[in-house]
């Protein structure tokens, strides 16, 4: 098989043509290096590509394959992973000069899980320094080009991830969602994303940035390919006293890819259509929904409350939390360290001042004062009441609807440059992702269409609590009715 | 003095949890151990690891908190402390602030004019412990050990409901035994495993209001506890004396010192930023676990001491005492259960072991000997084969350096004489010498025969009952 017919195939399709011994694991991932080390100088997806190591890895998995050891329909397939994922000896930096150096002595769980159906790790895709920021230009180490037109951001914060898959140069990564970090550089880069339900997924090995928040999720060219990775991926651990432990969740996401949404209800927040939403997007969204009612669904608008409160409060949360789980990062123990310092105090401010990043300082300082005494209610414990509010409200409206379908994000992906500036802006094109976030629930992005630069636009379809099957049902049917009118195979 | 002041106290208690492993990881509690091996990436704070709790805490919490008849919050939540300090590599201590595990409950105390008071509690929380910190003054660097990070602790909140320093050492004792009974902590001051921070304002004898407190820390045994309170209300009351104000803060005592002085105050007191902590669901305590871990309660002090009184009819006094430390009442236990005499097992217990305890500044949990080998000393008693003065130098040898009470005699030739023809002639000889003393006897000076006796026993090099002595040298005599 040639190195462009490996690329052209998704991760299943990939997987399935190594077991078929039509390729191999070696081959596959030298396919991915090549075309890595040959292009990514125009994108920039990777803060580091593991070549030595996935070669090595390759030839192991494949000799494993080849004895019967490994059967499951990843194995042998490259991946990506976020740089926020912990793998044992191997740089996990966040993006971030503070921990330019850090090698974990251990590997997340999710990860693992990949490596033991046999995944061989690519490199560390690049992000927004510890997951802060909409648009991947917040890393350490540089941005990230868009793989349609690389002035264009591609997303964030699980940019790299995106735009790896997007520009073919792996066929799927592990992102992490936070606000929207997995949906929405899945609809800036024209890939599907899934955020699976807050527990479906282990976050250990996961630095977290908002760990009421955080959840590990897929990012593939097809529907099918999320539910594999998150079918291998979920499930409790006990490492993670946050994972779902209750046998009753079935997690057997893969059953869902059925082409069937016949008598599935999906509402229409109307809000979500209104004021700030580009047309484009609209256009190409409400569109999608059209083609899910062709094929059976009964789709209706409705009104979401709470919609306005969802930015403040999760802003609220999620910086609360990072700037105590980012306390850990003082220069003491490992990671960057000043070169000069004078006592104790020196060394934290120092260290801190010189390895964090503007955004992720800001977001620290205003975590840091909600949280004060004196401004802990009027903040931090009035967030946490809307978000009760908004679960409250996604829970009266699933009570009605299957799904729900919304845009990942306002408008297509702008330009470089032109987001950081405006931190406040920046925050608000967070609209229609943070709340899935803040009531724990599951939503996947598809691609629906382009504007007309042909940046692509993606859809969110989200559902209730743990029904995270519904969504990928939903989502499959949709990739498939698509694909037919497009006269492309079904 | 020119006015009667009032002095008011409450106490912030931390106990180490005598779970095998630590409160949020699989690592081992124990003490000591080679720096940095008693620890994994969870416990030392490694960027993406998570707390895992451990349910013994929340078991040992409870059972703390139904024996002081505290309400046991049902859903219970951690909450996060944030400080930077490096013993601390998570930046941020799990705590509980908002939903502690325990709430009320209390402590009865004896007051010395042997009255009783309630000291009410607070809260009693579950919390991590943090790592240890070495200065090496000769090269001037800081080094951290990580062994004691994420050592499960429980902090008991007193109400400011105390008014001596007697109060204050009552009430950590009845804590103390408690906890012990329990067997949740071995509660070792010397080893930290129970520390107290005093909280202490004086105010004008039938004043309403509380006067401004200050924290004092660093008091590692009981006597340190009762000279720092001493000291503390002294000093708050020469400041309002010379119309001073106190400050609010935190005090640290330096015993060899016997003063305290100024950590931080309340000015620069740190803002903990306290918050739920996000990794660990709420705890949920059902009605089925209490009754469990209620039916699971050890025999407590007051049953005990009324048993003792009861079965083995100890006077109340050393009833009190034997029971007043579990290790004491254990080793009672002990050699009681070996067939000896209870009356006979409390006189060693209460003289010389406690004198020893005194002497050598031993705690009861550390005491070397065992109850078999007290048993085994009171079996060689009764048999006659060493007397009461041999008994105390080889009950000496036993609680320094925990010997074999039969080997010990063996070894040392401490076993009496057993041959009473031996003895006989013994005191034949003894008669002989010594006509004067003899005279004594006869002309009705009966304590006369005391003299004789020594003589005998020394004589005998000690090896003889001196009962037995006492009744041939009365027979021969009188013959």
């Amino acid at each position: 098989m040639t190195a462009s017919e490996i690329i052209s195939l998704s991760a299943l399709e990939l997987g399935q043509a190594i077991k078929e011994g039509r390729t191999t694991s070696p081959e596959a991932v030298d396919a991915y290096l090549e075309k890595i080390a040959a292009e990514d100088g125009r994108f920039h997806s990777y803060i580091t590509v593991l070549a030595d190591e996935a070669r090595a890895r390759a030839a192991e998995v494949q000799a494993k394959i080849e004895a019967g050891e490994l059967t499951g329909p990843l194995a042998g397939v490259p991946v990506a992973l976020k740089d926020n994922l912990c793998t044992k000896g191997l740089l996990t930096t966040c993006a971030s000069k503070i921990l330019y150096n850090f090698r974990p002595p251990y590997t997340a769980t999710a990860v693992q899980k990949l490596l033991d159906a046999g995944a061989v790790i690519l490199g560390k895709a690049n992000m927004d320094e510890f997951a802060m920021g909409s648009t991947t230009e917040t890393s350490y180490f540089g941005p990230t080009g868009n793989p349609v037109d690389p002035e264009h951001v591609p997303g964030g914060s699980s940019g790299g991830s995106a735009a790896a898959v997007g520009a073919y140069l792996a066929p799927y990564a592990l992102g992490t969602d936070t606000g929207g970090s997995i949906r929405q550089p899945a609809s800036y880069c024209g890939v599907v994303g899934m955020k699976p339900t807050y527990g479906a997924v282990s976050r250990y090995g996961l630095i977290a940035y908002g760990s009421s928040l955080d959840q590990i999720g897929p990012l593939a060219h097809t529907v099918s390919d999320c539910a594999a990775v998150l079918e291998t991926i979920a499930g409790h651990d006990e490492r993670d006293s946050t994972s779902a432990g209750d046998p009753a969740i079935d997690m057997h996401y893969t059953d869902a890819l059925v082409r069937d949404v016949k008598g599935m209800k999906i509402g229409i927040p109307s809000s979500y259509f209104g004021e700030g939403l580009d047309h484009e997007v609209k256009e190409a969204v409400l569109a999608a929904a059209e083609v899910l009612r062709a094929e059976g669904a009964e789709i209706e608008e409705f009104d979401l409350p709470m919609v306005d409160y969802a930015i403040p409060a999760y802003y609220v949360i999620a910086m609360a939390e990072c700037s105590s789980n980012l306390s850990r990062f003082d220069g003491v123990k490992y990671g960057y360290r000043t070169e000069r310092f004078e006592d104790l105090q020196d060394i934290y401010k120092r260290s801190r001042s010189e390895g964090f990043g503007t955004e992720v300082k800001r977001r620290l300082m205003i975590g840091a004062f909600v949280l004060s005494s004196g401004y802990y209610d009027a903040y931090y414990n009035k967030a946490l009441k809307v978000r009760a509010c908004i679960k409250k409200a996604f829970d009266e409206a699933f009570a009605k609807y299957d799904v729900i379908l919304a845009p990942a994000a306002p408008t297509t992906a702008p330009k470089k440059g032109e987001s950081l500036s405006d931190p406040l802006k920046m925050y608000l094109s967070d609209i229609y992702t943070v709340s899935v976030n803040l009531a724990g629930l599951p939503g996947i992005t598809v691609p629906v269409g382009q504007d007309a630069k042909g940046l692509p636009i993606g859809m969110q379809i989200l559902g209730n609590t743990f029904c995270d099957k519904t969504i990928i049902r939903a989502a499959y049917t949709y990739e498939q009715a698509a694909k037919e009118r497009k006269g492309g195979r079904a | 003095m020119s006015k009667e002041y009032e002095i008011v106290i409450g106490l912030e208690v931390h106990v180490e949890l005598a779970t095998k492993t630590k409160i949020f990881c699989g690592c081992t509690t124990e003490f000591g151990g080679e720096p940095n091996t008693h620890c994994c990436p969870v416990c030392s704070g490694m960027p993406g690891t998570l707390p895992t709790l451990n349910k013994k805490v929340v078991e040992f919490a409870a059972a703390v908190g139904l024996a002081l008849g505290c309400d046991i919050t049902r859903k219970c939540k951690f909450d996060r402390k944030n400080y930077f300090y490096p013993d601390l590599p998570k930046a941020y201590q799990i705590s509980q602030l908002y939903l502690p595990i325990c709430r009320n409950g209390g402590v009865t105390i004896e007051t010395k004019d042997g009255g009783e008071k309630f000291i009410r509690l607070h809260e009693i929380h579950m919390e991590e412990d943090a790592g240890k910190l070495i200065h090496d003054e000769w090269t001037g660097q800081s080094l951290i050990d990580f062994n004691r990070c994420g050592v499960p602790l429980i902090e008991i909140v007193s109400e400011p409901d105390m008014r001596s320093a007697d109060e204050v050492i009552s009430y950590l004792t009845n804590l103390k035994s408690t906890i012990e009974y329990l067997g949740v902590s071995d509660c070792k001051m010397q080893e930290g495993s129970m520390r107290a921070d005093v909280n202490l304002s004086v105010r004008e004898a039938g004043a309403e209001e509380f006067g401004t407190r200050t924290e004092m820390k660093n008091l590692n045994s009981f006597k340190a506890i009762a000279r720092a309170i001493e000291a503390e209300a002294a000093r708050q009351i020469d400041l309002i004396e010379d119309g001073g104000t106190v400050r609010q803060e935190t005090r640290r005592w330096d015993d060899a010192k016997g003063a305290s002085y100024a950590m931080r105050s309340k000015e620069d007191a740190q803002d903990y930023r306290y918050f739920p902590e996000p990794d660990l669901p709420p705890i949920e305590i059902s009605e089925e676990f209490l009754a469990e871990i209620k039916s699971r309660e050890p025999e407590m002090r007051a049953e005990k001491k009324a048993r003792y009184i009861d079965d083995y009819a100890l006077p109340e006094y050393d009833a009190d005492i034997l029971t007043g430390t579990k290790a004491l009442a254990d080793m009672f236990e002990g050699a009681v259960a070996l067939g000896c005499k209870p009356k006979e097992v409390s006189n060693w217990l209460m003289v010389d072991t406690l004198r020893l305890m005194k002497e050598d500044g031993v705690d009861a949990s550390d005491l070397k000997f065992t109850a078999e080998q007290l048993a085994a000393l009171i079996g060689l008693l009764d048999a006659g084969k060493i007397n009461r003065p041999t008994s105390r130098e080889v009950f000496e040898a036993m609680f320094r350096e925990a010997v074999d009470p039969a080997a010990y005699v063996e070894e040392k030739g401490l076993i009496m004489e057993q041959d009473d023809d031996a003895l006989r002639a013994v005191i034949e000889q003894v008669i002989a010498d010594n006509p004067k003393s003899v005279a004594d006897y006869k002309g009705g000076k009966k304590k006369a025969i005391g003299a004789l006796v020594g003589q005998t026993m020394k004589a005998m090099k000690g090896k003889a009952d001196p009962g037995t002595v006492n009744r041939m040298l009365a027979e021969l005599l009188d013959e």
